[in-house]
């Protein structure tokens, strides 16, 4: 019975499973084969050198800090910007105070709010970086210029340029890029949930709080949890090093404080000519990645409410 | 509103499906992006053109009915001085079909050709991406470009194209021994750059040693105007000032040091005084507010707008700020201040050296066509229309007669000429890519330039660095001859 379901589903998936073997399975043995070797990536002759690449990685600085600030990326950016999105999505859906006789409704212009969150979802990473690039700039950019509007003219900082400031300049661009989907995620995922669960918390007296807590977070738990799995995959992946690439030219900021995995990756495949040791800071890469996905999955675990 | 959760039983739910292969696409998404990037394609089996017959017309022997294959790096020089040139290759062999490609990205455009073996005959090889020419030589991917240098000119059949070369060209193009690998286009000259006109507003000269350039930053600061500024996200434009400013105090020899990875050649007494003084104008307020936050575009803009006085740069600034320079600005280059008079070399010492590298790779089809296509852009006239296009000076020596110069490449001209054999050329930016840019410049320049480092510990952290290299066996080293 359970052997044949097996078949069932494999049945239908085979073509997928196929395809995602050549174009994604194979590259990755690939990378992993090339990581034993010296190749430049110029040149199509190369060597073996065993666990060479592996045992220069594990004594490399930048390699280590690189691994730091992706783990930062990877714990910060998710909870700052689901736990914005959650409150946000909560306000426009169900924050509201009472009227037009509808028990549970959103905030006024909550339907002007959704448009406006969701604006920076449809400009390229690149030019939002790019933007705020220019606001970053200490001499005439926006934030400062602001500083020197309030009477703070003494108060100057590099920004981008200011090792302990460039991460979370960073980061603040990655956040204030992604939230606007994550609201409209939630916002759906919110409309899925029945209103007499709210109606029925506003006549016993629940404050706004506990509703949220008791009612909107457990009943979209698997929504948050895939919005977890994605906004880690911008944190470790391309998203990020978009960022890092453009705003933070340098590269890698002032003294390596913004350097990330990928962009060490790109850095010693593409610039140093070194895409054998690319390749071992890759599979680094890759361990992390698996790490973060295991914890989010056992984490995530949690009894399923049923409505 | 029912739901399809996954049972408690061992069955392999439809969801489990999902969330296990979303756990794997998650593994895999961020990884195998750059890492597929990566995979070697086969080596190539296209044979090589038949090489045709030379004549006095044809040096080189070039097969008059082959494609010519060239790639353009579109910079800050853009692509239409290669367009032009290659007319000149079609008028002279029109049978031959050109195919031109211009790009920003040399590297992963060519990187898949390279490992294929199938590259194109000709490439300039420049900006961000481009390849690293150490790499390139060691694995035998360039072909030796002596035949070219000692084929006839263009303008003069007697001369051979290595004598009409500016000084130093030749030499950059080889890494050791006599090979020429590379041939670079364009020279630059690299200095400090100011405006006459914001000079003469302060009633001030160039200053020629370091007192000097200190009275004339407070000169400047008092009418609330910064002494210096640079390009606090790339600070490895300091060098442009900074390296000669080290030969003069100290002599030639520090540098070459330094560019063949000596134990403590940043440890030499000339490096310091340098570093002491540059951190001097931190300490005085003399650089920019807001410096090491700029790019190089935005610092150029502040200068341009007169917010500071000088800027190390190289020549291409001219073309790259002229948007934002007001015409009265009346850009000038100088060699950099000394110390005092105790400094080993005269006023004058200036890096200047070869920009645009182009490479004709081993595996080329037409390796002679390339070649050729070298051979027309170093004529004279194919110069002359490059000065005139980009605003720069050509490895071609001479050139400029006939030609009406800007301030900023008269100046560049008169540089050299007050320069004369004192001409300092680091290697570093070539050699060593990675220790220049991101160790040297970013990690250890910008941050004493932004007052986070003194000098001593600079110098130390920088040794450092160059220790690392010295010792990292997977990147060539190279010494000065």
């Amino acid at each position: 019975m359970q052997h044949g379901r097996y078949r069932f589903i494999v049945g239908f998936l085979v073509a997928p499973l196929a395809l995602y073997a050549v174009f994604v399975i194979w590259p990755f043995i690939q990378a992993i084969y090339y990581s034993f070797t010296d190749w430049t990536g110029l040149s199509p002759d190369f060597k073996m050198v065993g666990f060479g690449n592996y045992t220069r990685m594990l004594k490399d600085d930048i390699f280590w800090k690189s691994l730091q600030h992706s783990v930062i990326l990877v714990l910060v950016l998710p909870l700052v910007t689901l736990s914005l999105a959650l409150f946000f999505a909560f306000m426009l859906n169900v924050g509201g105070r009472r009227r037009k006789n509808a028990a549970v409704s959103g905030v006024r212009g909550s339907g002007f709010y959704k448009i406006a969150y969701f604006f920076p979802q449809v400009l390229s990473i690149v030019i939002v970086a790019l933007l705020f690039q220019f606001a970053y700039n200490p001499r005439s950019g926006m934030l400062n210029s602001a500083l020197k509007g309030i009477g703070l003219g003494s108060v100057q900082p590099d920004w981008l340029g200011d090792p302990s400031l460039a991460l979370i300049c960073v980061m603040v661009v990655l956040v204030w890029s992604t939230v606007g989907f994550f609201v409209v995620l939630f916002s759906a995922g919110m409309a899925s949930i029945p209103k007499d669960f709210y109606e029925a918390a506003l006549l016993d007296g629940a404050s706004r709080v506990t509703t949220f807590f008791k009612i909107t977070v457990p009943l979209l738990w698997d929504t948050i949890q895939s919005g977890w799995v994605y906004m880690g995959i911008l944190a470790l992946g391309v998203e990020a090093f978009t960022a890092v690439q453009v705003m933070t030219v340098g590269p890698g900021g002032p003294d390596y404080s913004t350097s990330i995995l990928p962009l060490y990756v790109y850095q010693t495949a593409f610039r140093d000519g070194q895409a054998g040791y690319a390749t071992t800071i890759g599979v680094g890469l890759l361990i992390v990645t698996m790490a973060f996905a295991a914890v989010v999955m056992r984490l995530g675990r949690r009894e399923r409410l049923e409505f | 509103m029912g739901s399809t959760s996954a049972h408690k039983n061992e069955g392999l739910g439809r969801r489990d499906v999902i969330k296990r292969s979303a756990a794997l696409g998650l593994i895999t998404v961020p990884t195998m992006s750059f890492l597929s990037a990566c995979a070697s394609g086969d080596s190539g089996s296209d044979e090589t053109v038949k090489k045709g017959k030379t004549s006095a017309k044809n040096p080189l022997g070039v097969n008059e009915t082959a494609a010519l294959d060239v790639v353009i790096f579109d910079g800050g020089f853009g692509e239409q001085y290669a367009i032009d040139a290659e007319k000149k290759y079609t008028a002279a062999f029109p049978k031959a079909k050109v195919k031109h490609t211009a790009t920003q990205k040399i590297q992963s455009q060519l990187q898949p050709r390279f490992n294929g073996g199938t590259p194109p005959d000709l490439i300039d090889n420049s900006g961000a991406e481009q390849m690293d020419m150490g790499v390139l030589v060691g694995k035998k991917q360039l072909l030796d470009l002596t035949p070219l240098m000692d084929a006839p000119s263009i303008d003069d059949p007697s001369k051979k194209v290595r004598d009409t070369l500016r000084p130093g060209v030749l030499e950059m193009g080889q890494f050791e021994g006599d090979p020429v690998w590379i041939m670079y286009y364009a020279y630059t000259v690299y200095g400090v750059w100011y405006s006459q006109t914001g000079l003469e507003k302060l009633d001030a000269e160039y200053p020629e040693n370091w007192d000097d350039m200190l009275a004339l930053c407070a000169k400047a600061k008092k009418q609330g105007i910064a002494g210096w500024t640079y390009a606090g996200k790339y600070p490895y434009y300091l060098p442009f000032s900074l390296y000669p400013f080290i030969a003069k105090i100290g002599g030639r020899e520090v540098l070459d040091k330094i560019d063949n990875l000596e134990p403590n050649a940043w440890k030499d007494p000339a490096v310091k005084a340098a570093f002491e003084a540059y951190y001097e104008l931190y300490k005085k307020g003399y650089i920019l507010q807001g410096t090491p936050g700029l790019t190089h575009i935005q610092s150029q803009t502040e200068w341009t707008k007169g917010k500071a006085l000088f800027i190390p740069n190289g020549s291409w600034v001219e073309n790259e700020a002229a948007p934002t320079t007001p015409k009265d600005f009346k850009m000038m280059v100088a060699a950099p201040s000394g110390l005092d008079s105790s400094d080993k070399m005269p006023f004058g010492t200036i890096w200047a050296s070869g920009g645009e590298p182009f490479v004709v790779p081993a595996k080329a089809k037409n390796p002679q066509g390339g070649m050729e296509q070298l051979r027309i852009m170093l004529s004279e006239e194919s110069s002359k229309n490059f000065t005139q296009q980009v605003k720069s000076l050509s490895a071609f020596n001479g050139g400029t007669d006939g030609l009406t110069l800007s301030t900023a490449m008269q100046a560049g001209v008169d540089a050299l000429k007050k320069a004369g054999d004192n001409v300092v050329n680091p290697r570093l930016q070539d050699w060593y890519v990675k220790l220049q840019k991101e160790q040297i410049g970013t990690a250890g320049l910008g941050e004493m330039m932004a007052g986070r480092l003194t000098p001593t510990e600079a110098i130390k952290k920088i040794q450092g660095f160059a220790d690392a290299a010295a010792k990292d066996q997977s990147i060539k080293h190279y010494k000065h001859q």
